[in-house]
């Protein structure tokens, strides 16, 4: 099995640049990620990430991708179900294990995966995710040229998707199971402009069906219980993200929201303890660190890889690592 | 210099020309970060089997009867072509190792 100096988990503005960062140091660096870009990825327009007066957050991971990649690392698209701690003759290291069943150790790991886009829970939305079913407009939407698609969700991210798609698919469904939306009334008011694009309010997705690829979602109107099923080549599902850290609970300390609880130097704990836990690092929005913005994600990125870096090399800094408490 | 294959050209450099050798075709897109990954990696697999499989690359934005034809829903997608049929495919950038053992798999090594 092959063993990794670093291994992160995630691939958007944390992840990719704890990457760039370990690989500089001469790290043998792997990144596993489900997907390039999170949530940052999704924005269509950033504003605030210095160095760019303006550009589509896809476009901005996307050389963070090409960074971390020209650097070194390597790159695979999978998500990791079970991290094991192995100890051995007083070395540390992680077994990491993905849903494809492959398997890599590594002597240190960088956890910076994000929020998890949420999932709808309608029968088959898991077995048709790639054959139809989405959680990324900007990432899937160019296959669905003149296709029918649906959009699932009521906020700025659903808005955002249903707007971005209509300019590309012949026929727009944006379905919301409440008649409020919570998103910004301005792109709300030229959604419903568009002549593609028809709201379907009040409504759930029961069903996903189809053959080999979607064909159609079965729908039910919360209002008149009335059923029907609504053909469509996608769907994507825009319900917003939640953090997902229950597979590293057991490693490192969490918070009463979920999130990895670290310090200043991007270190982790025990579980409901103190103690920094050797070899294991966060950073980015999955950490208790505030202000979830790309620079600062980035930012905490690079420090997690260079502690990481200094673990492996056990170089002491003269910062304690305990600052939080005095 | 790997070949880009278009809706015109796409019968004589991967039907016809999997009869004399295998053609292996690296669906992908300017937009798709997957296929970033994945294509300097079947770059230099290729180049180790030159003689064994030829590579080729159709980007899915200029040839949407091929995207029609062939079901294609998510990218990167590679197929390998003989005798003008395709004999196996994948889907999603797969690590370098994978990738071998998969044409491994099928007779290429």
């Amino acid at each position: 099995m092959e063993l990794y100096d670093v291994i992160i988990i995630g691939g958007s503005s944390a992840g990719l640049s704890s990457a760039i960062y370990a690989c500089r140091r001469n790290l043998k660096t792997l990144v596993i990620t489900k997907e390039v870009g999170g949530q940052a990825a999704e924005a269509s327009k950033i504003e605030n990430y210095p160095g760019f007066l303006e550009i589509a957050g896809k476009e901005l991971i996307e050389k963070f991708q090409e960074q971390a990649l020209k650097a070194g690392a390597q790159i695979i698209f999978d998500e990791v179900n079970s991290i094991e701690e192995i100890v051995k003759a007083e070395k540390i290291e992680f077994l990491v294990k993905t849903s494809a069943g492959r398997e890599f150790l590594a002597r240190s790991l960088i956890l910076a995966f994000g929020k998890t886009p949420k999932k709808l829970g309608a029968k088959n939305e898991e077995k048709f995710l790639g054959k139809g079913v989405s959680y990324c407009a900007v990432c899937d939407g160019p296959l669905f040229k003149n296709k029918i698609v649906s959009v699932v969700g009521g906020g700025n991210s659903a808005i955002d998707a249903a707007l971005y798609l209509s300019s590309i698919a012949k026929k727009v469904y944006l379905i919301h199971r409440r008649e409020e939306f919570k998103a910004f009334e301005k792109n709300l008011e030229e959604l419903k402009k568009k002549e593609n694009v028809e709201f379907l309010l009040n409504c759930i997705i029961k069903e996903v069906k189809g053959d080999e690829f979607l064909k159609s979602l079965v729908i039910e109107n919360l209002k008149t219980g009335e059923e029907m099923e609504l053909e469509c080549d996608g769907l994507f599902i825009e319900i917003g993200s939640e953090l997902k850290t229950d597979f590293v609970k057991h490693l490192v300390k969490t918070d009463e929201n979920g999130q990895i609880v670290v310090n200043l130097r991007c270190q982790t704990f025990y579980p409901n303890s103190e103690e920094v836990r050797p070899g294991i690092f966060a950073a980015g929005d999955v950490t208790n660190i505030p202000y979830k913005q790309i620079v600062v994600s980035a930012g905490t990125g690079a420090m997690a890889a260079l502690e990481a870096y200094n673990y492996l090399h056990e170089i002491k800094t003269k910062f304690s690592a305990d600052w939080e408490h005095k | 210099m790997i070949v880009e294959i278009n809706e015109e050209n796409f019968e004589k450099e991967v039907i016809k020309k999997s009869d004399s050798i295998p053609v292996l075709v690296d669906f992908y897109a300017n937009w798709c970060m997957p296929c970033r990954v994945l294509s300097p990696i079947l770059e230099k697999i290729a180049k180790e089997f030159e003689g064994k499989i030829v590579l080729v690359k159709v980007n899915v934005d200029k040839a949407s009867k091929l995207v029609e034809k062939y079901g294609i829903m998510g990218i990167p997608n590679v197929k390998l072509f003989k005798n003008g049929e395709i004999v196996d495919e994948f889907v999603g950038a797969l690590p370098e190792e994978e990738i071998r053992d998969w044409l491994k798999n099928l007779g290429i090594e």
